[in-house]
């Protein structure tokens, strides 16, 4: 069993977690969400909370490649998982093709869907490089936006996969 | 009102035994958490009347698809994503893979698991009417052993399962055979994704070879979501239509009996009016299609 009560005996653990490729070392409730320790004690205040309820999609994050909600994994589930939040795909592509394409497109207005938006576009580029416009309606349909009425985001992703190193040069 | 994580133990064994042994010790005071997609929403509400939480996350025992020559047997940690992306269950299950794309979003679906679909027991869950026109059996592990059960009869009421305090699902077992039958499913909801169903269909057909101008049905089987307070398997309306062709009269005494009984009910999400017309409309919808298909070859995999 992995849940090690602590010299006090208050109910918090020690965890190893692996988060934007760094091991860090965290003691914390095992049922404390993933997004609260995210944010709360590694400073990771780009993944957001919208619903608390799995539905909105701003707190997504990437677990061992897999795209999920934050705001529902305990954090005891998270350690041994590789963690990747918007700060550590931000400076990667294709994150950095697609934030120049929001900027272009207009995909963001008040911001706080977008480091969801591009988590999960991300891990839609990554099973599919040149996705359809269903495709990314598929990829991005956990992901809330209450501004832009979606199609910028959209056209964002579509013209970030065209730049991307596996498009087709089109003359 | 949010929940206080101070309040809470959770423990993850590493084993699908050890899971087991701590609730035989303790049956009953450990509520198993996989994804956690319905768990940690009712945490979240404050909801959550459970206070010690036992993680079945990723047990590999748990986490697995075995391809047999006459079932697929789909281990109960299995997400919904495992499912969709797996070329068997897509070839030969397709309405558990359909189902399984349904599921929430990509985000829900990489953690919501099928074991945790079926012990939540929603009678909206997506994926149980698969299992009951396919007629899953389910395989129970507790430290006592295991146990084999058909999934029909599992549910004995709303949210009631016939699962007792020291057992998990191990497995879901589904026959290969209904690969050839015609396959329909839809659900009807206010979003194209990311929705609870108002309705729900899950419908099987095989036609009898005979006369293409006059499609017999040879073997029907239709299960709904939505419509009575567990997953729900129309066996009146399968039983008055097994044999017969396809004709119009059919499709209106199938969509009458179906609305005898279903027992669909008003709530946050739509009125028991609008389901029973919805329900008798995808039947008919199925009927249709399944007279459509003739005597054409099912393609793998495919809805109509």
């Amino acid at each position: 069993m992995t849940q090690s009560p602590g010299k006090k005996n208050d109910g918090k653990c020690e965890l190893s977690l692996e988060v934007n490729g760094e091991r860090k070392m965290v003691r914390v409730y095992p049922m404390e969400r993933l997004l609260d320790v995210l944010r709360h004690e590694f400073n990771l205040t780009g993944t957001k909370e919208g619903c608390g309820e799995g539905e909105c999609g701003s707190c997504s994050v990437l677990m061992d490649g897999a795209l999920v909600n934050s705001c529902l994994v305990p954090v005891l589930q998270a350690e041994g998982a590789a963690i990747l939040t918007i700060e550590g795909l931000a400076a990667h592509e294709p994150s950095c093709r697609m934030q120049q394409t929001f900027l272009e497109c207009g995909g963001a207005q008040c911001g706080i869907c977008t480091p969801g938006m591009i988590v999960a576009a991300v891990h839609l580029l990554d099973k599919h490089a040149q996705p359809t416009l269903e495709d990314i309606r598929e990829g991005l349909s956990g992901n809330l936006c209450r501004c832009t009425g979606y199609m910028q985001i959209f056209e964002a992703v579509m013209e970030a996969a065209r730049r991307g190193p596996s498009a087709k040069h089109i003359p | 009102m949010r929940s206080d994580p101070s309040d809470y133990q959770l423990v993850a064994p590493g084993s699908l035994h050890d899971a087991v042994s701590l609730l035989a010790a303790e049956p009953g005071a450990w509520l198993p958490i996989a994804g956690g997609t319905d768990v940690m929403v009712q945490y979240a509400a404050g909801k959550l009347t459970a206070r010690k939480l036992l993680s079945i996350w990723n047990l590999p025992e748990l986490r697995k698809i075995d391809i047999l020559p006459d079932e697929i047997r789909i281990g109960a940690g299995c997400t919904y994503t495992d499912l969709r992306e797996h070329e068997f269950v897509r070839r030969d299950l397709p309405l558990l893979a359909s189902a399984a794309r349904w599921t929430g979003g990509i985000a829900n679906q990489n953690r919501g698991t099928i074991g945790g679909n079926i012990v939540n027991a929603s009678p909206a869950a997506d994926s149980l009417p698969a299992l009951l026109v396919y007629d899953a059996e389910l395989v129970l592990i507790s430290a006592r052993g295991e146990r084999r059960l058909p999934y029909f009869g599992f549910h004995t009421g709303y949210k009631k399962t016939q699962l007792l305090p020291d057992e998990l699902i191990r497995s879901v077992c589904l026959p290969r055979r209904f690969s050839t039958y015609v396959s329909y499913a839809r659900k009807v909801g206010a979003r194209n994704a990311q929705a609870i169903s108002k309705v729900c269909i899950a419908a099987l057909g095989l036609l009898s070879s005979g006369a293409a101008d006059t499609p017999r049905i040879e073997d029907v089987r239709i299960a709904l979501g939505s419509v009575a307070p567990i997953p729900f398997r129309l066996i009146e309306t399968e039983k008055t239509i097994q044999g017969k062709m396809i004709d119009r009269g059919l499709l209106t005494l199938a969509k009458q009996i179906a609305g005898r009984e279903i027992r669909p009910i008003d709530d946050i999400r739509s009125t028991a009016r609008y389901r029973a017309a919805v329900a008798g409309n995808l039947i008919v919808e199925f009927l249709a299609r399944l007279r459509a298909t003739g005597e054409q070859a099912v393609e793998p995999g495919a809805i109509v």
